[in-house]
């Protein structure tokens, strides 16, 4: 009890004196869904910068299971008023509404500040973090799905060479059969599927069909015949993946790694499992950016926001480790371990490898496009995902009912 | 009732009346005022957050032509009679065979009633794994050198449900068995003695007069095993989390996907309304029954 006591009496000084003379110290909780291999060790890095550099504590506060299972666990505690420090989610409209309901920190004065306008890099990152000219999120990173990663392993046991393209890949995919490989691993989460589908209708139907359908909601495009064709892929990729019953996406990354699986349709984030397992790009494994038919890579990608709170202290502490997360070492430091692109044009990134640097290159052409999460809400995304699961598990389903359907999803969407 | 009468039956009681309004307010507020709450807002447009813009019936007419939906309830129809007819048969069979006077009767008694302890999810998990082709059951037979065995509902649309109402037997009828005993020794001896002197087998008097006089018994065990039936949830998460597909989806995890992975609250707002209108349409009836007939009998 004493003991106790002289916490606490110490405590209240402590308290008092470093109101008087310097910023308390914060503990900041923050909330990311980051827990495979790779991204752990890369969250790791913003934890340790923040830990270093300011005298704030990162409390970690990882949940695990995809963005599916964290996203509906962390608005529901900032809408129950159990607001974390920070929290990653997917820039774009899912947290529209918090922002409007005036749940989350306003940013615009450290932006201002440091000129992120003109430090982020494409721009269009930091548009998707501002509602009404004021900014309330901090993009750290660009993650693109368009990515079909390959096992050279698996194609060597199959006597076949390394395909270049996604036709080439079917192709090969009877001699990963007979090799007893699954041709195409994938996860049986939703959001897999339908990440997969929309690779495929870049890279079948092109990009002006997509934005037709995504960004005009044309629900006469997505019942085009050239839809129909990306729809028929995606049977195909169906049939290759048979046999493939693993859940998450690093389960399936790992099934590429070790060569019982011929490819992967997955984001770049997979690169971090590669690194991880020690794999080198170019050599153990390659990437087929827009699966080797048509480049483009989406530039989505994690922003933490941070949500509003009455506490001074809590907000300064905030407001630091937004200006922590944008700067230049953490970026560099951050993205080599997650795999993933920086959002800042004038690092250096000279530790990127083979497949990094196809991206780095894509991106300063300016062959990008909006991510989905950005153009469809989630009630809309969900839908299509159901959906896509759907055909995905049941192979009595045909292209043209999918497309039917889809296609009114689309007409219906907001 | 004459007039003057009628203040001094309200202040009738008075402590006792006092003392339940807590009860009754919270009953009112929480219960009755929340459930109005929903049904209103199922009726707006209402997305992440509540707000009151009529749209009229458009979410209903968008549940009923949900294909996930419409696979959610035909699933809680198997699900629920399944559960219903098994639970009991299973849980009245294993309780009178524990009633035979049989010898380690506690000790048996526990490990049946051992898998009620446990929560949804970690059945659902341990389920996921005994019903996991490569690792669970169906290897251990392929071991045995059954090379050809296939069992892996999990992974198969058609029967995945029922591999989640064997886990939720498994979990469940523990429970019921020991309703069912309770009910078992609440028999008079005398029946038994009764029945023996007039020579009836022993399976009949169960199920002529036992059962019958278990009537309160049997209730109970219904009432508790529906309860279970519409909230069914988490034992689908941790199992199958829907899949594969949509093939194991069930309207409660409709309710809450729509709320909060749609952010959609109007969508998951319709769907509970309706979950609500189904538990009614089956207990108006019975508490009618149940209920107004005995006042009619008395």
């Amino acid at each position: 009890m004493d003991h106790l006591k002289k916490i606490l009496t110490a405590t209240v000084a402590a308290g008092a004196m470093s109101v008087s003379s310097t910023a308390l110290a914060v503990e900041l909780e923050v909330t990311h869904w980051w827990t495979s291999g790779g991204e752990a060790a890369a969250v790791a890095e913003f934890a340790k910068a923040f830990n270093e550099n300011t005298e704030h504590t990162w409390v970690d506060g990882a949940i695990a299971g995809s963005g599916g299972t964290a996203r509906p666990i962390i608005i529901s505690r900032i809408l129950g008023g159990d607001p974390m420090g920070a929290t990653q989610l997917n820039h774009g409209r899912q947290a529209e509404e918090l922002i409007e309901a005036g749940l989350m920190l306003d940013l615009t004065d450290v932006a201002e500040a440091e000129g992120w306008r003109d430090i982020v890099h494409p721009t269009s990152l930091l548009d998707s973090c501002t509602l009404d000219g004021r900014i309330y999120c901090v993009p750290v990173n660009i993650h693109s799905f368009q990515w079909l990663w390959l096992s050279h392993q698996a194609f060597e046991d199959a006597g076949v060479d390394v395909p270049t393209n996604w036709g080439e890949f079917v192709a090969a995919a009877p001699a990963l059969g007979e090799a007893g490989k699954v041709p195409l691993a994938m996860g049986q989460q939703g959001w897999q599927t339908s990440g997969a589908f929309g690779v495929i209708n870049v890279a079948i139907g092109g990009l002006d069909l997509w934005r037709k359908i995504n960004v005009e909601k044309d629900a006469e495009a997505a019942a085009s015949p050239a839809m129909l064709e990306v729809f028929q892929a995606f049977a195909q990729a169906r049939l290759l993946s048979q046999g493939s019953n693993v859940q998450d996406w690093n389960m399936a990354t790992n099934m590429v790694i070790t060569g019982q699986a011929g490819g992967q349709i997955m984001g770049d984030w997979a690169q971090g499992e590669f690194q991880v397992a020690g794999q080198v790009a170019g050599e153990d494994y390659s990437c087929l950016p827009g699966l080797g038919v048509n480049a483009v890579l989406d530039t989505g990608g994690d922003a933490f926001y941070f949500p509003k709170t009455d506490d001074p202290e809590i907000t300064a502490a905030q407001k630091e480790l937004a200006s922590l997360m944008l700067s230049k070492e953490a970026q560099v430091a951050f993205n080599l371990k997650k795999g993933s692109l920086p959002v800042r044009g004038d690092v250096d990134l000279d530790a990127a490898n083979d497949c990094m640097k196809k991206g780095l290159d894509i991106l300063a052409n300016g062959s990008i496009m909006p991510s989905g999460d950005m153009l469809l809400t989630p009630d809309t995304s969900s839908q299509i995902e159901d959906l896509l699961a759907e055909f995905w598990s049941d192979t009595s389903m045909t292209p043209e009912m999918a497309q039917e359907r889809y296609a009114n999803i689309i007409a219906n969407a907001d | 009732m004459a007039g003057a009468k009628k203040p001094v039956r309200i202040l009738r009681n008075l402590n006792a009346k006092v003392a339940a309004l807590p009860m009754i307010t919270t009953a009112l507020v929480i219960f009755v005022g929340c459930t109005i709450w929903t049904i209103v807002h199922s009726f707006t447009n209402s997305r992440l957050l509540p707000k009151l813009e009529f749209v009229g019936f458009d979410q209903y007419e968008r549940l009923w032509s949900t294909r996930r939906w419409l696979v959610s309830i035909e699933n809680l129809a198997y699900f629920g009679i399944g559960s219903l007819v098994f639970s009991l048969v299973i849980g009245f069979l294993l309780a009178a065979l524990l009633d035979q006077k049989i010898r380690f009767e506690n000790t048996v008694r526990t490990i049946i009633l051992y898998p009620f302890a446990l929560s949804f999810i970690v059945t659902g998990l341990v389920w996921q794994w005994i019903l996991n082709p490569e690792f669970g059951i169906q290897h251990i037979v392929r071991g045995f050198g059954f090379e050809n065995f296939v069992f892996d509902p999990l992974y198969n649309p058609d029967i995945v449900i029922f591999g989640v109402l064997i886990a939720g037997l498994w979990q469940g009828t523990g429970f019921i068995m020991v309703i069912m005993l309770s009910g078992l020794r609440g028999i008079d001896g005398e029946i038994w003695k009764a029945s023996r002197i007039d020579g009836i087998p022993k399976w009949k008097t169960y199920l002529f007069v036992v059962i019958p006089m278990m009537r309160p018994t049997f209730v109970t065990a219904l009432v508790l095993i529906s309860a279970g039936i519409i909230k069914v949830y988490d034992l689908v998460v941790a199992q199958t989390n829907g899949g594969p597909g949509i093939a194991s989806e069930v309207p409660a995890k409709y309710v809450y996907d729509s709320m909060f992975r749609s952010q959609n609250l109007g969508q998951g707002f319709a769907a509970s309304t309706m979950m609500l209108l189904s538990v009614l349409v089956v207990l108006i009836p019975w508490a009618y029954l149940e209920f107004g007939g005995r006042k009619d009998g008395k």
